[in-house]
C-alpha cells in the first residue's frame, strides 16, 4: 500500500491533522487508530469543558472528538479502526496490523505522529508497599467509570493533582464513592485552577499539597494507605505518616508521551518533554515525520492540540506537495531559559516560517504578577505581563516573522520568566 | 486413593509433578492459590546459576549443578525462555580477587565447567557499563537466565497434560497419618494418598510438623527487586553477582529473558510468611548496591518494584541448616520433604524433580508409562516472532492482529490461548504471566480493562468477579449508580 499521509492515531490530534492535511489540498490520507472509534482518550472525557477556545462553547469529550469525526468522514478521509503500528521506518514506511489485513505495510510520504500518551505507572513512582488489587491510574478507572458503568472501588485517596485524578475525584464522588483525599507531592497543584476548584473545592475533598503515599497495605484488595508530608527535596518526613483506611488508589502523577515509534523511526526526543525535537513546521529530527498532540508534548486543553495538529496537517500537506522547502543547517533555536521548561518548536527556520508562529511552552513553578519576556539574541522584544503562571497550565507566544527578519545576524529566540523588579 | 500427592504448585512441585507423570502412578497437586507459580517462583532472579556458590558436598552444590545443565533440553522440550548469558562475580578491592580463585575453585570441586578469572580490561571490554571500581571477576559461562513463570508453568503443564490432577484454590489444613499412607484435610475436602510431597515453599516447614516429630523451621527471608524498562535491557549482558555475603548472593544485575533489565535482591528474614511488600529502605538499599557494580544504573527507568519471600532453612537441627532438606522423613515413612528450596531452587527444580520421582516411584515399585508426552507447546508470541510467524498466527486466527498490550505488543489471540490452554489463566496476574499483557512500562493501564473483559467473557463470568490474584482480589467494586 501507498498514501500520501499516514497519520498515526485519530484521537483529537490525528483527527484535527487529518481534516487540515485534506483541505490543504492532499487527498490520499490514512488515519491509523488503534480503538474501536475515532477519538481518542476523549471518548472517555464525558465531562464538560473541551471546545471553549475552538468553538466558544462547552462541549463534553466525545462530543468534541464528535465534531471532528463528522468533519473526517464529511471529508472522506479513509481511517483504519483497531489497527496498531508496529514499527515506523526512518524511510517513512510503516508497518501495520489488524484483524481483516493481518500483517501489512504503507509506504508513506509523510507521517504524522499523533499517538497521545500514557499515565505514570506505580512502578515508575517507586511506592512502596504490596500489590494488590484496587490501584489504578486516574485513566484506567475513568475509563471504568465512564466506558464500562463499574466502580474501581468505594473509598478513594488520590495521589498526585493532574488533571484526570481531579476530573476523577468528582466523577467518582458522584458515583457514590467517598474521595478522603488528595495528596500531591508538589507544592502546587499539576492540574488546572478550574479544576480544583470545580472538582475539589465544591465536594469538599481536601487537597494536601507536599504530601506523598509512602505505604500500601492489604494483600488481596487495598486496605490502607499511608500519605506522609515530604520535605523540600521531596523526601518523606519521619513522623508525620497518616494511614488512611480505603480500597483504592487513584495515580494521577503525570503523563508521558509515548514515543517508543518515533525512536525507532530515528526521531530525536527532547528529555524534558518526553516529545519529539521539532522545528517551526512541527517537523521532527527526521524529514518528513511530523508530530502534533500529546504525543508532542503534554497539553492541558484539547483546543490546544487541536490547534497545533491543523499546523502539522498543514505542513505535512505542504511537504508532500513539494511547497516545503529542505530546512536548512543553521537553523535559530528557541531557548528555554529562567523558569521556562521547554518550548514547542524548539528551532525556527525562518525562511520556512508563516507569518505568525506560535510557541508553546510550560514554566516550572508558580510566578505571581510576572512576565512572559522574548528576547531576539540579546533583546527584549516583547514582554506580557501575567497575575499568575503556573506548570499545570501551557503558555503560548506568537512571534512575528516580521520581527525575526528585521533582527540582524539572530541567532537564538530566548522565552523566559521575569519578575518585577 | 492417590499414590502421590504434591503439596504446592510452585516451580519445585511442578518439576516433581512432572518427572512423577513419566511413571503409571495417580497423582495430584494441591496449591493454594488460585494459579501455579504464586509463591516464591513468581518474584525471584530468574537466575540459572553456574553452581559455584554452594558448599561443596552439599544439596544445593549437587542440584544447582545438576539443574543448570538440564536446562537447556528441558527449555526445547517444553519450550520455555532461557538463555545462558553467563555470569559475572565482580571484586572491588585486591584482597577480594582471593576469594574469587577461592570461589573457582569451589566451583569446580562443585563440577561447574568453564570457570576463569577476568582482569579489569578483559571485564571492561565484555561489560563496558561495569563499574571503574570492579578490579576483576569470575566468570561462568553456563550462567543463564530463565524465564521463572514459564518456566514453572511449561513442567506444570506438561504434568497435567500427563494426567496430574491439578486442585488450585486449595488449601492444605491437616495431615493425618493412616494406615496405608496419609489422609489430606484441606478447605475443599479430604484427600487419599499413598505418599505425600512436601513442596510447600515457606509454609514447607508448617507441612512437615503437621507429621515429623523432627521440628523444622523455614524463615521467609524477604528479597526486594526493581525492574526496569527494556530500553535498558542491554545496560548489561551478563548477569552480574558481587562477593558472596552472609545473607545469600547479593544484589546482582542482569538482563531478564525478555529483554528488561534486573536488580535485587535485598535479604531480610521476616516473620510474615506472605509479607511481599517492598519497602523505601529496602529500594534504597538494593538500587545503592546494584549502582555499585556498574556505572550509572538507569534508576529512571524503573518500570515496576516487587518482593519474593525465599524459603529458607533456619533450623532442622543442625547439619542441614541453610540447605535444601530433600527427603523422606525420619518419622513419617511415605513423607518426602523438599524443602528450604532457597536460591539456587529455581536452578535446581529439574534436578530435584527427577530425584524425588525417582526415589518414589522406587518406593511404589512404578513402572513406566509408555506414552508419556515428553514434549509441551510453548505459548504464541506475537512479539518476539519473525514476520513468517506473525502471518503464520495472523492466518491461524486474525485475533492474533488484535493488539490488547501495546506496550508488550500481545495480541487477543495470545490472551485467549494462555486462558484456553491446560492450567490455563483464570486471573489478571494469571494472563500477564503467561503473555506479559500489563508487564510493560505503562504497567496495564491501558490494556487491563480489555484483558478483565476476555477473561469475563471466555470464563462466563461478569467483569465484576475477575480477579487480580484469586480469593479477595477482585479489580470492581460494583456499577455506578443507576
Amino acid at each position: 500500500m501507498t498514501a500520501d499521509i499516514v497519520i498515526i492515531g485519530g484521537g483529537p490530534a490525528g483527527l484535527a491533522a487529518a481534516v487540515s492535511a485534506k483541505e490543504a489540498g492532499v487527498d490520499h490520507i490514512l488515519i491509523l487508530e488503534r480503538d474501536k472509534e475515532l477519538g481518542g482518550i476523549l471518548n472517555q472525557c464525558i465531562h464538560n469543558g473541551f471546545g471553549l477556545h475552538t468553538f466558544h462553547e462547552e462541549l463534553t469529550g466525545p462530543e468534541y472528538a464528535a465534531r471532528f469525526i463528522s468533519k473526517v468522514k464529511e471529508l472522506q478521509i479513509p481511517y483504519m479502526l483497531e489497527t496498531i503500528v508496529i514499527s515506523i521506518g526512518n524511510d517513512k514506511t510503516v508497518t501495520a496490523m489488524n484483524k481483516e489485513k493481518g500483517l501489512f505495510t504503507i509506504k508513506a510520504k509523510a507521517v504524522i505522529l499523533a499517538m497521545g500518551c500514557r499515565e505514570r505507572a506505580r512502578g515508575a513512582l517507586n511506592i512502596p508497599g504490596y500489590r494488590p488489587a484496587g490501584i489504578y491510574s486516574a485513566g484506567t478507572a475513568q475509563r471504568y467509570v465512564n466506558m464500562e458503568g463499574r466502580m474501581p472501588g468505594k473509598e478513594v485517596v488520590i495521589l498526585g493533582s493532574g488533571d484526570i485524578g481531579l476530573i476523577m475525584a468528582r466523577r467518582m464522588t458522584l458515583e457514590g464513592a467517598k474521595v478522603k483525599l488528595v495528596a500531591e507531592i508538589m507544592p502546587y497543584s499539576g492540574g488546572l485552577k478550574r479544576n480544583i476548584v470545580q472538582c475539589l473545592e465544591d465536594y469538599d475533598i481536601p487537597l494536601k499539597l507536599n504530601h506523598t503515599v509512602t505505604g500500601i497495605k492489604g494483600k488481596e484488595r487495598v486496605e490502607s494507605v499511608t500519605v506522609a508530608k515530604v520535605d523540600e527535596n521531596r523526601k518523606p518526613i519521619p513522623g508525620t505518616e497518616e494511614e488512611i483506611t480505603c480500597d483504592t488508589l487513584l495515580l494521577s502523577c503525570g503523563l508521558i508521551p509515548e514515543n517508543e515509534l518515533s525512536k525507532e523511526a530515528g526521531v530525536l526526543l527532547n528529555p524534558v518533554t518526553s516529545g519529539p525535537f521539532v522545528n517551526e513546521s512541527l517537523e521532527t529530527s527526521e524529514a518528513g515525520i511530523f508530530a502534533c498532540g500529546n504525543v508532542l508534548h503534554v497539553h492541558d486543553l484539547v483546543d490546544y492540540v487541536s490547534g497545533e495538529a491543523q499546523t502539522a496537517g498543514e505542513k505535512a500537506a505542504a511537504y508532500v506537495k513539494g511547497l516545503l522547502p529542505a530546512s536548512k543547517e543553521e537553523t535559530t533555536a528557541v531557548s528555554a531559559e529562567s523558569g521556562v521548561r521547554y518550548t514547542v518548536p524548539s528551532k525556527l527556520d525562518i525562511t520556512r516560517m508563516d507569518e505568525e508562529q506560535m510557541i508553546r511552552f510550560r514554566v516550572d513553578n508558580i510566578y505571581r504578577n510576572a512576565y512572559i519576556a522574548v528576547y531576539l539574541n540579546e533583546k527584549c522584544i516583547k514582554k506580557i505581563k501575567r497575575p499568575m503562571l503556573a506548570p499545570g497550565e501551557m503558555e503560548q507566544v506568537k512571534l512575528r516573522k516580521a520581527d525575526m527578519e528585521q533582527c540582524d545576524g539572530l541567532v537564538k529566540i530566548t522565552i523566559k520568566i521575569e519578575q518585577e523588579v | 486413593m492417590y499414590d502421590v500427592i504434591i503439596i504446592g504448585a510452585g516451580v519445585t512441585g511442578s518439576a516433581i509433578a512432572r518427572e512423577l507423570s513419566k511413571w503409571q502412578l495417580r497423582i495430584a497437586v494441591l496449591e493454594k492459590a488460585s494459579d501455579v507459580c504464586e509463591g516464591t517462583s513468581k518474584a525471584n532472579s530468574g537466575i540459572v546459576h553456574g553452581g559455584f556458590d554452594a558448599k561443596p558436598g552439599s544439596l544445593k552444590a549437587k542440584f544447582n549443578v545438576l539443574g543448570n545443565k538440564m536446562m537447556e533440553k528441558l527449555s526445547q522440550d517444553l519450550e520455555f525462555p532461557f538463555k545462558r548469558n553467563g555470569s559475572l562475580v565482580l571484586t572491588f578491592d585486591e584482597e577480594g580477587k582471593d576469594r574469587l580463585e577461592e570461589l573457582k575453585k569451589q566451583g569446580e570441586e562443585n563440577g561447574v565447567e568453564g570457570l576463569c578469572i577476568l582482569n579489569r580490561e578483559q571485564l571492561k571490554q565484555l561489560e563496558p557499563h561495569i563499574s571503574d571500581e570492579a578490579k576483576a571477576a569470575l566468570c561462568a559461562p553456563t550462567g543463564g537466565i530463565v524465564c521463572p513463570f514459564h518456566l514453572t508453568m511449561a513442567l506444570a503443564e506438561n504434568a497435567a497434560e500427563n494426567g496430574v490432577e491439578f486442585f488450585l484454590n486449595t488449601k492444605v489444613e491437616n495431615l493425618v497419618k493412616t494406615e496405608n499412607g496419609y489422609k489430606i484435610e484441606t478447605d475443599k475436602g479430604s484427600y487419599e494418598t499413598k505418599t505425600v510431597v512436601n513442596a510447600a515453599g515457606v509454609y514447607a516447614d508448617v507441612i512437615h510438623n503437621m507429621v515429623s516429630g523432627k521440628k523444622m523451621k523455614i524463615v521467609a527471608r524477604k528479597g526486594e527487586y526493581c525492574l526496569m524498562d527494556k530500553e535498558a535491557g542491554n545496560y548489561v549482558s551478563h548477569t552480574i553477582f558481587q562477593l558472596p555475603g552472609v545473607y545469600g548472593k547479593g544484589v546482582l544485575v542482569t538482563p531478564t529473558v525478555h529483554g528488561n533489565l534486573l536488580a535485587g535482591p535485598t535479604a531480610e528474614d521476616i516473620e510474615d510468611k506472605e509479607g511481599i511488600d517492598t519497602t523505601a529502605q529496602g529500594m534504597e538499599t538494593l538500587l545503592a548496591k546494584g549502582g555499585k557494580s556498574v556505572e550509572n544504573l538507569p534508576t529512571r527507568q524503573i518500570i515496576t518494584s516487587f518482593a519474593g519471600l525465599r524459603a529458607h532453612m533456619a533450623d532442622f537441627g543442625g547439619e542441614e541448616d541453610d540447605d535444601f532438606v530433600i527427603g523422606e522423613a525420619e518419622d513419617a515413612p511415605g513423607f518426602f520433604d523438599a524443602a528450604g528450596i532457597e536460591s539456587p531452587g529455581l536452578s535446581s527444580a529439574p534436578a530435584i524433580g527427577e530425584y524425588v520421582a525417582e526415589w518414589i516411584a522406587a518406593r511404589l515399585s512404578a513402572k513406566e508409562k509408555p506414552d508419556f508426552k515428553e514434549k509441551r507447546k510453548g505459548m504464541p508470541n506475537m512479539a518476539e516472532a519473525d514476520e513468517e510467524e506473525r502471518k503464520r498466527l495472523i492466518a491461524e486466527d486474525p485475533a492474533f492482529a488484535n493488539v490488547i498490550c501495546r506496550c508488550e505488543l500481545v495480541t487477543e489471540g495470545e490472551i485467549l490461548a494462555a486462558i484456553r490452554r491446560t492450567l490455563g489463566a483464570t486471573t489478571l496476574d494469571g494472563i500477564k504471566r503467561r503473555t506479559r499483557a500489563g508487564m510493560g512500562r505503562c504497567q496495564a493501564g491501558f490494556c487491563s480493562p480489555k484483558t478483565v473483559e476476555i477473561l469475563a467473557e471466555e470464563l462466563g463470568k461478569d467483569i465484576g468477579e475477575i480477579t487480580k490474584t484469586g480469593g479477595e482480589s477482585r479489580l470492581l467494586t460494583g456499577m455506578n449508580k443507576a
